[in-house]
């Protein structure tokens, strides 16, 4: 059990997520609740990867002697989700400022209907 | 009344997911690794660079990329978008 | 967003054209070193970033305008694609310069070596576009957003 310590660490990553997503009523918590879950997701992506005792798969200045690398297919999919969340926080961003000029307040129990 | 059955719903779920990264297969041994020997044996013949990552990134997976340029250009507008209405 | 000390200003002076200058580098080297477009971008954005906040968002607007880098990040998505559409003779993103003799086209040596920078075809041409258009996001993001909070701060003292 204490060799699966990755996974655990991306569980509680997740579950810390899930807890600030529902529990928590200001608007900038519930931004930071999605950036923890999309992060641990990411963390998950990379720790998928790994060979035990290998090196990065690079070939410029590798260490000689064979040695294995280590999948490189995942790192290439994590560099595209990270991307995509920083254009997810961005827009939540700003969706939260353009709610704080127009009702005032940033409580999600007060800003209800719909204004016109 | 609405706090215990969320409540009571997180750790529900919480416990499965503790369950399942207990019981995950060993951290280290992928289990099928056909594609990537292929890519870390033939890129350096093929494309000519010496990181593997960037190969795969920009010429074996090129549309993903494209894809993820067009993600962010979008993001960008539509920041500006919402700013547009704001005096000075 | 008002602006910092004078100490402050004066390290800003001096280190920002080297974490720009570092970018630069981790981009252009993307095919032998590890990093690339991506992550030379965002290390240029956090120079800009760095900008903003030490001189505030006022006087910062003299010399970091929106207008400029956004025409960047056009330019560097417009070159992206047709860097793809330009080796269409036999599929769609086909790497047409690698291993041919011209502009980026040598041939790497088998195995471990020192990297050759004129190697790998059309690989560090797309790292450079995307690396443009990383860094203008970031820029024209920040300064928006930090301009947008200054007229909801003149909304919540009156």
């Amino acid at each position: 059990m204490i060799g699966n310590l990755p996974y655990i660490a991306v569980v509680i990553f997740i579950g810390l997520g899930i807890y600030t997503l529902m529990f928590k009523k200001n608007l900038i918590k519930i931004a930071i609740g999605i950036v923890l879950i999309e992060n641990g997701v990411n963390l998950f992506l990379i720790t998928l990867g790994y060979r035990k005792g290998a090196i990065a798969p690079i070939y410029t200045q590798a260490p000689s002697g064979q040695a294995i690398m280590v999948l490189p297919t995942p790192q290439a999919l994590t560099l595209t989700s990270i991307v995509i969340g920083i254009a997810t926080t961005a827009l939540i961003l700003s969706v939260a400022m353009m709610i704080y000029k127009h009702y005032g307040t940033l409580d999600t129990d007060q800003v209800r209907r719909l204004k016109g | 009344m609405k706090k215990i059955i969320f409540g009571i719903a997180f750790i529900i779920f919480f416990s499965f997911l503790i369950v399942s990264a207990i019981n995950m297969r060993t951290f280290g041994e992928p289990t099928i690794s056909e594609m990537d020997d292929y890519f870390i044996e033939n890129a350096q013949s093929e494309t000519g660079a010496n990181n593997v990552v960037t190969s795969i990134v920009f010429d074996y997976r090129g549309f993903d990329t494209l894809g993820e340029a067009t993600v962010l250009f979008t993001a960008v507008v539509g920041v500006v978008a919402l700013f547009r209405g704001v005096k000075k | 967003m008002k602006e910092m000390s004078r100490i402050v200003k004066t390290v800003t002076n001096f280190v920002y054209g080297f974490i720009i200058i570092f970018g630069f580098y981790i981009i252009v080297h993307g095919h032998l070193t590890p990093g690339g477009g991506f992550q030379g971008g965002a290390v240029v954005g956090s120079a800009f970033a760095l900008l903003l906040i030490s001189y505030g968002s006022l006087n910062s607007k003299k010399f970091l305008k929106e207008d400029i880098l956004s025409l960047f990040e056009g330019f560097g998505l417009i070159l992206f694609i047709v860097l793809g559409f330009s080796g269409l003779g036999i599929t769609f993103f086909y790497n047409f310069l690698a291993n041919s003799g011209s502009w980026f086209g040598d041939a790497a040596v088998i195995g471990i070596n020192p990297g050759d920078m004129n190697t790998a075809g059309v690989i560090p041409l797309m790292n450079i576009a995307v690396g443009l258009e990383v860094l203008s996001a970031f820029g024209v993001i920040v300064l928006t957003m930090a301009s947008g909070a200054e007229f909801t701060k003149n909304k919540e003292k009156s």
